[in-house]
């Protein structure tokens, strides 16, 4: 936005990265989220609880089976019995799994709308310090993708450490139980594959961190040349750039190719293992299971062996889970502090209740002090008395503060001391919505949201008819383009409406204020980017406009001061001169220079 | 996606053998519960040590070979995969590039951005888990059901059973999910857009007091994200349990069914563990099998929207006869014959009924406001976009038959923006004549009043940033004004490009261009009449006609347009 945030330092600790929590700011965000989750701990427990059951049943339902082979062909009824036992476990594995399922699904996606439904709660009571300060693109990925992180990463990561080590434990009890020596061989040859894996993944990482900034590359040069087709039309460059192009593919594609196949070893490498620790237990089990010699003291049946050949299947399983689940928590609390971040910083001061109503206009400023940052001196004892129906503009070169003053008297920003009144009023004693509602205001840089410029337009007033936008668009000149779109007024325009011009774009902006026709205007450099001859007539429109309204014009043009009942020459964050058009150019100083420069011609530089 | 087949020609060896090794070492796996079986019937039943320790042994070695095969296969997977993307986005760069100013516009170029990038990458995994994972899990089934089949018909009943079961499952919970899916991530888009737009559009929505509002349109598209996910969330839930289930409660009839058989003396005790194990494996894989469609589907939509690049073509035709512009003196350079330009079909015309001549080695002026027509009447000279309607005639030949970049190197236009690619300054340079020497570029810098701003940043080897992002408006507006002058153009197009210069600067450029020894025909285009007024002859565009065609001084008597764009920039002055 069009906010001269110059020198200003961005405070907190937002910006630094994932991963690095301190002790103690874990500790604070477990706190937090605990808290988040009171609403949810019943379901909490009743997920644990069915958690606890699905593992119990499925490392019986093999225990199960393994009785029946051992009595199968005995004839004994007791066959029957197990199996049945088996059945019934595997039916409530299925349904304590089911209801698991959809206990988690519903305390995670809730928790992620709640989150994000505080959030934006939470966005439009910021103040505008924070949300200037801060990369849009960082907030909008806490709130969308680290709140997700955060629910699905922590939620079901910890549902999954809980399985995976009760599972871990009631195999090894289980196993214990039945024979010591092949627990003993389970337990440590499974691990191997973990190793393996790890080993793998540590150093295939800086193949694909290769690959990374190779594919980082190509998209640069994909998005340079694509972004700029029509300079590369222009130049009949396109062997040029698909040379280049070929040239990173090819490095991309051995990279790629490298970094694809050594991860991929690592389901083989695991597989292999399992296999190596399928058939020990296959080969001790086997010599248990004869019962001679040494082998007879921990003698076991067959069904047995098949019990220990599903548990070395399935014994690595949670394993791999934990250890994927244990990163996936550290990352999921990372999260989890961005998110609280947002939602613990500090809203704007409260308002108080009065309201402006039936606002006539008189603004004054008085003995105001503004800075962004405590350090850097910006706007100090500032007076200025409008009255209403005046018209104010006010001028300086670049990053001088004008904007600043806007930001005031929009209390976008609140004043570190003196006040600003309107109608006599403190602007800090009424609600932010009926000082806002009694200005209009267009800035330079325009805003349009996704939607059909009728959305758009009727953003000022809703209530609006089709012939009353119609009409506004006319008396602002922005009816003539619109026609011209593929579909009028219902023509949909992207975010930030990339398919209008910068002009086009102020038009529809000047449009709405027409609509809207509050009690005081607020321009700010509203006709940047339109061509002289159109904002001349629209100039007119204006003219008809704040006859009457208290006005702020923020002027990039000087032309557009002269007819200024006040002018505000601004310097550095300071008014160094005050006056009507004539009386400064009489009085020969800052602001003489600025006219006389303005009507060489470079009014361009006015951003 | 068929179309997209021909990438993989040059690896029809790596596709081949891949599958088929990883078919391979399904059939060990396949091996292994037959080998168990053996053990407990002549093993551990006969109390055999020997069959004990050479089963183990089998195992072994059914477990390195597997591990060798299957390293192979992945080697060939990954390395056909690559090939394939790599291929596949060297031609789509190229399809992208051969496009014409109506497509770029028409397309976007974050929509062709994505596509070259994330949905290629798709397609790239997609075909490295088919090659893996298409022929080996359906293998390990029907491999499954089959020695089931060799080792009891009756019990192998039970596995087509169980097969069908769970192939209904499976296939029942995808379709329902994948569209389910689908919605989910475009209301998520939808999410992710609202929490931008309160972002950027904060100071907007505090104006007009709209913040309820927007929350309101938030937790609402917010609630039907979560009623949506959980929707579809019910659905996969029920995947794992289910086919647990079913798997379980086969085993349980299969032994069941073992028992009889035993006593009849038909099957072993290995026979039957040997069919449970068989079981177990298909579950293994069908779950494996269930997670590839997925990952094929999202491929699937990958490779339809590369297609759908493909699928457009340049709309601009006719036959380029002539491969030389001959610079004939009693033709004029250029001339529109009545042309009209439609950007969409429905939309209105952008110019209309546009007429005028300029004579060779003559500078033309074209003025007018936002939106008059300026740039559309510039763009069709160098055939970026074809005329509706009328004719564009270059040199007296139709831009049409003309050879295109013969028509571009004869034509050199200086667009509204700006744009430096990542290089030197000389690469930036050379890009329009590649053969130009330091000189002749030096030459050129000095007549875009650049050649200081070189020298600042260090000389021709400066190094420019993608986009030209470390120079300033000012310089890289001259910079590319610079580039067309090295090629030397006989018509020189300058697009509102020297609206970031300062007055003086500006004064200057056009002086040195008047001045150039090559006497190149010159339209300057601009909103400001102290830029068009030294031009031989101006025409003045308003709404997209043209309203009047004449000399400076002329045009302030006869045209009211004109004078009022004069004024405006100097009524005040004359108050």
């Amino acid at each position: 936005m069009a906010v001269d945030t110059s020198g200003f330092v961005p405070k907190g600790n937002l910006n630094t990265d994932s991963g690095a929590l301190s002790a103690s700011g874990r500790k604070h965000t477990i706190k937090r989220i605990w808290e988040f989750l009171k609403s949810y701990r019943p379901k909490i427990f009743a997920s644990l609880c069915l958690a606890l059951v699905s593992v119990l049943l499925t490392l019986l339902v093999p225990i199960k089976i393994g009785n029946a082979i051992d009595l199968i062909g005995t004839g004994s009824s007791g066959m029957y019995g197990d199996l049945l036992i088996a059945a019934l476990f595997a039916i409530g594995v299925c349904i304590s799994q089911f209801a698991m399922n959809i206990i988690n699904n519903s305390i995670t996606y809730h928790t992620v709308k709640d989150i994000r439904n505080r959030a934006i709660e939470k966005l439009q009571t910021l103040p505008l310090s924070y949300i200037d300060s801060h990369p849009h693109g960082d907030i909008v990925s806490r709130i969308v993708a680290d709140a997700d992180q955060f629910t699905d990463g922590l939620l079901m990561g910890f549902t999954q450490a809980f399985t995976g080590i009760m599972t871990i434990a009631g195999t090894l009890m289980f196993m214990l139980s039945m024979n010591v020596v092949i627990t003993v061989v389970v337990v440590f040859v499974t691990p191997l594959s973990i190793f393996i894996a790890r080993f793998i993944s540590k150093h295939t990482y800086d193949m694909f961190k290769i690959q990374g900034i190779e594919r980082g590359n190509q998209t640069a040069v994909i998005d340079e040349m694509i972004k700029n087709e029509k300079t590369v039309k222009a130049f009949c460059m396109e062997k040029d750039a698909l040379g280049r192009f070929d040239e990173i593919n090819e490095r991309l594609t051995a990279s790629s190719l490298r970094a694809i196949f050594f991860s991929s070893l690592t389901n083989p490498c695991t597989r292999f293992v399992n296999a190596v620790c399928y058939a020990l237990v296959a080969l001790s089990g086997a010599y248990f299971a004869m019962g001679k010699g040494g082998f007879a003291a921990g003698a076991i049946t067959v069904g047995t062996l098949t019990v220990f050949l599903s548990y070395a299947n399935q014994y690595t399983k949670p394993f791999n889970e934990i250890s994927s689940v244990i990163s996936e928590l550290q990352n999921s609390l990372a999260c989890a502090a961005k998110v609280f971040e947002i939602l613990e910083e500090e809203s704007e001061t409260p308002q108080k209740e009065d309201k402006i109503t039936d606002c006539r206009g008189d603004v004054a400023v008085e003995n105001v002090d503004f800075s962004y940052d405590p350090s850097v001196e910006l706007i100090k004892g500032l007076r200025i008395l409008v009255k209403s129906g005046q018209r104010v503009a006010i001028v300086g070169p670049t990053g001088c503060g004008k904007t600043t003053i806007i930001n005031l008297l929009m209390r976008f920003y609140d004043t570190d001391s003196g006040r600003i009144t309107v109608d006599k009023k403190d602007i800090r004693d009424v609600t932010r919505k009926s000082l806002r509602r009694s200005y209009g205001m267009v800035l330079q840089e325009t805003w349009l949201k996704y939607g059909t410029i009728m959305d758009n337009l009727l953003m000022a007033r809703p209530d609006a008819t089709k012939e009353e936008v119609i009409n506004a668009a006319k008396l602002s000149h922005a009816h003539g383009f619109i026609r011209r779109l593929e579909k009028g007024y219902d023509t949909v325009i992207g975010e930030e409406g990339e398919e209008l011009s910068a002009g086009q774009k102020q038009l529809l902006c000047i449009t709405r204020v027409m609509l809207n026709l509050p009690p005081m205007l607020i321009l700010d450099e509203a006709t940047s980017s339109i061509d002289t001859r159109t904002e001349m007539k629209i100039q007119s429109a204006f003219e008809t406009l704040m006859k009457g309204r208290t006005s702020f014009i923020v002027a990039h043009r000087l032309s557009t001061t002269v007819n200024a009942d006040l002018i505000l020459v601004m310097q550095k964050g300071r008014i160094i001169e005050m006056g009507d058009h004539l009386s400064l150019i009489r009085k020969g100083g800052f602001y003489k220079s600025l006219y006389m420069a303005g009507m060489g011609g470079d009014e361009a530089d006015g951003s | 996606m068929h179309e997209l087949v021909k990438y993989l020609n040059d690896y029809k060896k790596e596709c081949v053998l891949s599958p088929l090794l990883k078919m391979l070492e399904a059939v060990f796996e396949l091996t292994v519960p037959l080998v168990i079986a053996r053990m407990i019937d002549k093993g551990i039943k006969a109390g055999d040590g020997t069959i004990i320790t050479v089963s183990f042994v089998t195992l072994i070695f059914l477990g390195i070979v597997g591990l060798c095969v299957s390293a192979t296969a992945q080697y060939f997977a990954a390395k056909a995969a690559t090939g394939f993307s790599a291929g596949l986005r060297h031609d789509l760069f190229e399809h992208i590039l051969s496009f014409g100013f109506a497509e770029i516009d028409r397309l976007g170029t974050s929509t062709l951005i994505t596509r070259m990038t994330a949905d290629v990458n798709a397609l790239q995994n997609g075909v490295n888990m088919f090659l893996r994972l298409f022929l080996r899990s359906p293998f390990i089934v029907a491999g499954a059901m089959i020695m089931a089949f060799t080792i009891d018909v009756k019990s192998a009943f039970i596995f087509v059973g169980v097969i069908a079961a769970l192939a209904v499952v499976i296939y029942f919970v995808m379709t329902i999910n994948i569209p389910l899916l689908k919605r989910v991530q475009s209301k998520l888009d939808e999410i992710t857009r609202l929490v931008r737009e309160n972002l950027s559009g904060v100071r907007v929505i505090r104006a007009f007091t709209l913040e309820e509002d927007s929350v309101a349109r938030f937790i609402d598209a917010n609630s039907h994200l979560t009623s949506m996910m959980q929707r579809s969330g019910k659905i996969s839930a029920l995947l794992n349990p289910l086919t647990y289930v079913i798997v379980n409660i086969s085993i349980v009839f299969l032994i069941a069914a073992g028992d009889y058989q035993i006593r009849a003396g038909i099957l072993t005790t290995g026979a039957v563990v040997a069919l449970y194990n068989y079981m177990s494996q298909i579950l293994l894989e069908l779950i494996k099998f269930a997670n590839l469609i997925v990952t094929l589907n999202r491929s699937v939509a990958s490779a339809q929207r590369v297609n759908e690049i493909f699928d457009v073509s340049c709309s601009m035709t006719g036959d380029p006869s002539h491969p030389d512009i001959i610079n004939a003196s009693d033709v004029p350079e250029v001339e529109f014959r009545n042309v009209s330009l439609r950007y969409h079909e429905n939309a209105d015309d952008a110019i209309s009924g546009i007429s005028f001549k300029i004579e060779k080695g003559s500078s033309f002026g074209i003025i007018g406001g936002t939106g008059a027509g300026k740039s559309s009447v510039a763009h069709l000279i160098p055939r970026f976009y074809d005329a509706t309607e009328g004719e564009v005639l270059v040199g007296g030949i139709n831009v049409k038959d003309i050879d295109l970049s013969a028509l571009r190197k004869h034509v050199g236009i200086v667009m509204q923006k700006a744009v430096l690619f990542e290089g030197t300054i000389r690469d930036n340079m050379l890009i329009a004549s590649p053969g130009a020497t330091d000189e002749e570029i030096m030459e050129a810098l000095e007549t875009a009043v650049c050649s200081e701003v070189v020298r600042e940043k260090g000389g021709l080897d400066a190094h420019v940033e993608a986009s030209g992002k470390n120079f300033s408006g000012g310089q890289r507006q001259r910079l590319a004004i610079a580039r067309v002058l090295c090629a030397k153009p006989s018509v020189l197009i300058l697009d509102d490009s020297s609206s970031a210069l300062d007055f003086l600067t500006d004064k200057k450029l056009r002086e040195n261009i008047t001045g150039l020894s090559y006497h190149p025909t010159v339209i300057i285009i601009s909103q400001r009449t102290a830029s068009v007024e030294g031009c031989d002859s101006i025409m003045v565009l308003d709404d997209g006609k043209c309203s009047a065609i004449g000399p400076h001084a002329k045009l302030l008597e006869t045209c009211g347009v004109y004078k009022e764009i004069y004024l405006s920039l100097y009524r005040k002055e004359e108050d």
